[in-house]
């Protein structure tokens, strides 16, 4: 399970910013990409303990599901919502275009 | 009067106003007027709440005046509040550009806390961005410097609050510890810093980092006052899903049991894997004077095997940013905060936004979690993180069976210069050497100043003594930091000149 450290190239620091919604400079990947690769060279020692057997820990303390009565309390009204949005109207956060031309 | 108002520990200064010989809105006042002095260097707040403070003591001075009982202990204390818990009345910026002048609609568990405890909030500390960092050099709103030497950091993330204190702008504050950001900045600037059991105190209102790892807790200039603060921000809330329904331990009882001196019958653990290569040699002597002192106070030391430690920080580095890539999605331009104004798409404008509004650091360790939790890497870094920590939680379970609590530096290394590990992030990372495997296993720790390092600095820069206990065991560990500070006298930070 020891993982593959060939390393990170650019084009994936590249795609990978796209699909976390960074768009990210020339000059910053050429920073991050040489970070990363060192970043994931060291965290790879995971790999070195063998652990096949042993059971993954998301949480330390294990979680239930918490149930509540169904009732009605007191929340943030509408315009309390709305309050911090960079935009909004008729009560509803406005956004940019969503779907493309083609779309 | 003011400048000795700023000296004095919660506890003084609640017995005075509590007694009516001085009012909380003098005692808020003089620290109004310490943080205009000293701040301009110190640089420890992002937000001072000058009005807001005022009227809280005010409030106190009223009620007590015709005699009603005190809120809390704590009523009309000043305090620093970290600026990742959200307030109604006070802008809460996380650090980051991306929420600059951001008003949250609603008040975090624990300000509501303090408030009802009619303490009183003087600010908004200062912060690495979203809490990643371990000097708040990835604060978007400049470094905050280090007290005890200003051309050195305060630690992070919470190195504001860390140095509110140390600067004595505030007797309390608080902080949030995720991978060690209350403990190595209280350590890097000789105070208290207590990071409590997972659950123990609420989550519900402080911006995320990393949800399972994220923890608040009390920061102060003694272990009492530290104490006092938990058992106010401490305990149960419905609003948090992993909340411990569980009674606060009572850590004040502890510190004034420990403040007695005697610790026979107790058995310290010294983790082997904690302490040795890559600490610095005045750390090393100080943790190893702190040890000889527990053993004299009666304690029985052990050696202690934790094995997984030293893969601690690594599985720490995938989980982490993993979670992280994960909770600041919701930084997408549309419902709060920042929007940078262009004519795209929605997915363009996101883009855009969360490239102009996260710093370095935060950009990095979205990609790293991105990358960790990617299809046919996922089980190979996030997954085997996963079982490392499951390890290390054995260790310490293994490690308890043999000692009430266990001892480490809290950090490697005293304060370092501003500047000197930006650069690296790796190196930055390993601050956090002592303190991640605590925050993996979701138990409880604190850093309590276990004397000055003179390796690197004339006057000597302040060490931290690591002091770890079970999920649910902080009684002890405040006892055992309330005798160790009671025979250890240690000395103020130099004085910031306005």
């Amino acid at each position: 399970m020891v993982a593959d450290t060939g390393g990170i190239t650019r084009d994936e620091v590249a795609h990978l910013a796209r699909l976390a919604r960074l768009a990210v400079t020339d000059a910053e990947l050429d920073v991050f990409a040489g970070q990363l690769d060192v970043i994931l060279g060291a965290v790879a020692r995971v790999g070195e303990v063998a652990a096949d057997d042993i059971p993954p820990t998301s949480h330390a303390v294990p979680l239930e599901n918490v149930f509540r009565p169904d009732e009605l309390r007191p929340c943030l009204t509408q315009e309390q919502a709305l309050a911090g949005a960079p935009a909004a109207e008729d009560g509803r956060f406005r956004v940019p275009q969503i779907l493309g031309e083609e779309q | 009067m003011s400048s000795e108002l700023t000296r004095l520990t919660a506890v003084e200064l609640a017995e005075k106003i509590h007694s009516r010989e001085v009012s909380a809105v003098e005692v808020a006042r003089a620290h109004l007027d310490r943080i205009a002095e000293v701040d301009g260097q110190v640089h420890a707040f992002l937000h001072v709440a000058e009005d807001a403070a005022l009227a809280s003591a005010t409030l106190v001075d009223e009620s007590l005046a015709v005699g009603t009982p005190p809120a809390s202990p704590l009523a009309g204390v000043p305090l620093a509040l970290k600026d990742v818990f959200t307030t109604i009345d006070m802008p809460t910026t996380a650090g980051s550009k991306i929420l600059e002048g951001w008003r949250p609609p609603y008040d975090a568990t624990v300000a509501a806390r303090l408030r009802a405890a009619g303490i009183t909030i003087l600010g908004k500390t200062n912060m690495d961005e979203f809490a990643m960092g371990s000097s708040t050099e990835h604060s978007a709103y400049g470094t905050t410097h280090n007290p005890w030497d200003l051309a050195r950091v305060p630690g992070g993330s919470g190195g504001g609050s860390a140095a509110a204190l140390a600067a004595y702008e505030a007797p309390l504050a608080i902080g949030t510890d995720t991978g060690g950001s209350i403990r190595q900045p209280a350590a890097f600037t000789g105070t208290v810093g207590v990071k409590p059991t997972y659950g123990g105190v609420s989550r519900y209102g402080l911006i995320a980092c990393a949800s399972s790892l994220d923890q608040g807790g009390p920061c102060a200039r003694t272990v009492l006052d530290a104490a006092l603060l938990h058992e106010v921000i401490g305990g149960y809330d419905p609003l948090d899903s992993t909340s411990i329904d569980a009674p606060v331990p009572s850590v004040v009882a502890a510190v004034r049991e420990g403040a007695r001196g005697d610790l026979s019958g107790l058995r310290v653990g010294i983790v082997r894997e904690l302490g040795g290569e890559g600490y610095q040699p005045g750390v090393r002597a100080s943790f190893e004077q702190a040890t000889a002192q527990l053993e004299k106070l009666g304690a029985e030391l052990v050696e202690v095997s934790c094995p997984h430690f030293e893969y601690g920080l690594a599985a720490y580095y995938l989980i982490l940013p993993s979670e992280v890539s994960s909770n600041l999605a919701r930084f997408d331009a549309m419902r709060y905060g920042l929007r940078v104004p262009g004519a795209g798409s929605a997915e363009e404008v996101m883009a855009a936004t969360r490239e102009a509004g996260f710093g370095a650091e935060v950009k990095r360790r979205i990609i790293l979690g991105t990358y960790a939790l990617s299809s046919g890497y996922y089980d190979a870094y996030y997954g085997q993180a996963q079982k490392v920590r499951t390890l290390i939680s054995r260790d310490f379970a293994a490690a308890f069976s043999q000692a009430d609590v266990l001892v480490s530096p809290a950090t490697p290394t005293t304060a370092f210069p501003i500047g000197d590990k930006i650069d690296d992030p790796l190196a930055m990372y390993l601050n956090d050497l002592a303190t991640i495997p605590t925050n993996l296993a979701g138990t409880a720790a604190l850093s309590v100043p276990s004397g000055l390092a003179a390796d690197d600095s004339v006057v000597g820069l302040p060490v931290g003594l690591q002091i770890m206990a079970p999920a649910l065991g902080e009684a002890v560990m405040y006892r055992v930091a309330a005798a160790y500070e009671a025979s250890r006298p240690f000395p103020s930070a130099p004085e910031v000149s306005p």
